[in-house]
């Protein structure tokens, strides 16, 4: 039971005082502003965006510097403000297909029209401290090649050619929106990627790997990773038409995987998709084995009793904000539940010591 | 669609990419203003962004981005709409009158000051990334092995 309870109002004060002391560190060293962090921390920003569930790079930046780093905090103050803004609409299914890609790479096949591009990227680097970075900040610019207009189709796209992959076809009708309907089991594909779009990326990661160890084993290949700037089209009403709005960074995973084919469907490959706001390759792979993961009921697979296999598990423990709000109220003021545990145990202690007291009677 | 929709598409698009305080500058630049009144001041607001499964299946919410809007009508009632990506009144302000300027025999003069040049600086931007991705482009060389080489 939780009690309102009142007094510690000057204290209150005085901690959240002190708390904006801290954040500011030493006065003595330059002040970070909003800026530096969305330009120089964007892997960051781009977190707080994607489970912050809202694409504003200003926004995210602010939440960061205002959370101390603290990302999760910083995701919860995106979430508050979320829920301030009217809902203008919705945008048309951005077409991943046009992205124009900063990355693009294949695990399955070497060469594919498009080439593999690996973009600006942590792979291949020694994972050695830089001390030049604690120097100074200078850079030569990036080496620019020779473009070509050569399309960059998705790699699945080749394999349903051959009928070796299970169709994803069109399909505009209205999703469900857990923004405005609680989720509620049984939750369908569109649900489940949304939930998975914001969860959290520790969560998502390590629930991702226990299929990759034998929970719910699913042999996932990267067909394709692609990050990238996508149009966002909207119909606007009083225009009559759609426009383009805006333009925004994702990144898209596709995983094919080995199926054995069921009473229904040939043997053939399945597959995983994620979706993420920004650059972020590890929860796009994250999203993308849990998604398969979680279809093998509709796929006609067996449930192994897997954590990842289990949409309750999954989805109502991914989400940060939830997780965090429950976990951390218990450190809230428990004084009167406290109080008639105290009483029980007292009452407890009482009955056993009166009972050996009769024993050594006996 | 006709070709007059087409072109105010293009142009709409254009201006909501526009990098921020940019219109305004160009605007200023060429000394252009106009004589306008709100018909929807500036609000900002949320767009659910949809993706699709698979990346060509069924639509699902993605998560949302903010989106500043307004309408304004000049003198002559025509009437101009700006939507931009953020929190960013002027902007959208800005591109509802280019967007409403468009409309009027200034077209050209607005096309000439505003449009050309933000469309340069967009193809120069993307030219920029597009090239510096390039650059990172993998070129594989084959280990021909065994006897059958």
């Amino acid at each position: 039971m939780y009690v309102a309870v009142k007094g510690g109002e000057r204290a209150i004060e005085n901690a959240h005082a002190w708390l904006a002391e801290e954040r500011r560190g030493d006065t003595d060293v330059a002040e970070l502003s909003v800026a530096q962090i969305r330009e120089q921390l964007s892997l960051a920003v781009n977190r707080v965006m994607a489970e912050g569930s809202l694409f504003d790079p200003d926004l995210a930046a602010l939440a960061i510097k205002q959370a101390r780093g603290d990302l999760i905090e910083a995701i919860f103050l995106i979430r508050a403000y979320r829920t301030t803004l009217p809902r203008f609409g919705f945008s048309r299914p951005i077409e991943t297909a046009e992205m124009a890609c900063d990355r693009r790479i294949s695990a399955t096949f070497k060469d594919l029209p498009g080439g593999q591009v690996l973009g600006p990227t942590f792979d291949y680097t020694h994972r050695l401290l830089d001390f030049k970075l604690a120097a100074d900040g200078e850079v030569p610019p990036a080496p620019m090649g020779q473009t070509s207009a050569e399309p960059v189709p998705h790699v699945t796209g080749f394999l349903n050619r051959e009928g070796l992959i299970e169709e994803a076809p069109a399909d505009d009708s209205d999703p469900g929106d857990l923004t405005r309907e609680p989720l509620e089991l049984p939750a369908d594909r569109s649900l489940r990627l949304q939930s998975l779009a914001r969860a959290d990326e520790g969560f998502t990661l390590g629930m991702a790997y226990s299929t990759q160890r034998g929970y719910a084993r699913t042999h996932a290949f990267v067909a394709e990773l692609r990050i990238g700037t996508v149009a966002v089209e909207m119909d606007i009403p009083e225009l009559g038409f759609e426009i383009e709005i805006s333009e925004i960074t994702v990144t898209e995973c596709e995983t094919v995987n080995q199926f054995k084919g069921s009473k229904t469907e040939p043997p053939q490959f399945t597959r995983g998709y994620g979706l993420i706001f920004g650059q972020s390759e590890r929860k796009a792979i994250s999203v993308a084995l849990v998604d398969r993961a979680l279809r093998w009921d509709e796929l006609g697979e067996d449930d192994v009793g897997a954590p990842a296999q289990d949409a309750e598990f999954v989805l109502y423990h991914g989400d940060n904000v939830q997780a965090t709000g429950f976990l951390e109220h218990i450190k809230l003021p428990h004084y009167v539940d406290f109080q008639s545990e105290l009483e029980l145990v007292r009452k407890l202690r009482r009955e056993a010591g009166s009972d050996k007291g009769q024993e050594a009677a006996e | 669609m006709d070709s007059g929709t087409a072109e105010r598409k293009d142009w709409m698009g254009l201006l909501a990419r526009a990098p921020e305080g940019r219109i305004a500058g160009l605007m200023a630049d060429a000394g252009l203003a106009g004589d306008t009144t709100w018909l929807r001041p500036p609000e900002v607001g949320s767009v659910m962004v949809r993706g699709r499964t698979g990346g060509t299946g069924a639509a699902f919410n993605l998560g949302e981005m903010t989106v500043t809007r307004c309408s304004l009508k000049l003198a002559c009632g025509t009437v101009g709409h700006g939507y931009v990506q953020g929190r960013r009144k002027d902007d959208a302000g800005a591109a509802a009158l280019v967007d409403a300027l468009m409309q009027t025999d200034r077209a050209d003069q607005v096309a000439d000051a505003v449009l050309v040049p933000l469309q340069a600086e967009e193809v120069e931007r993307k030219a920029a990334r597009a090239a510096k991705a390039a650059s990172t482009r993998v070129e594989f060389f084959t280990m021909v092995r065994g006897e059958d080489a």
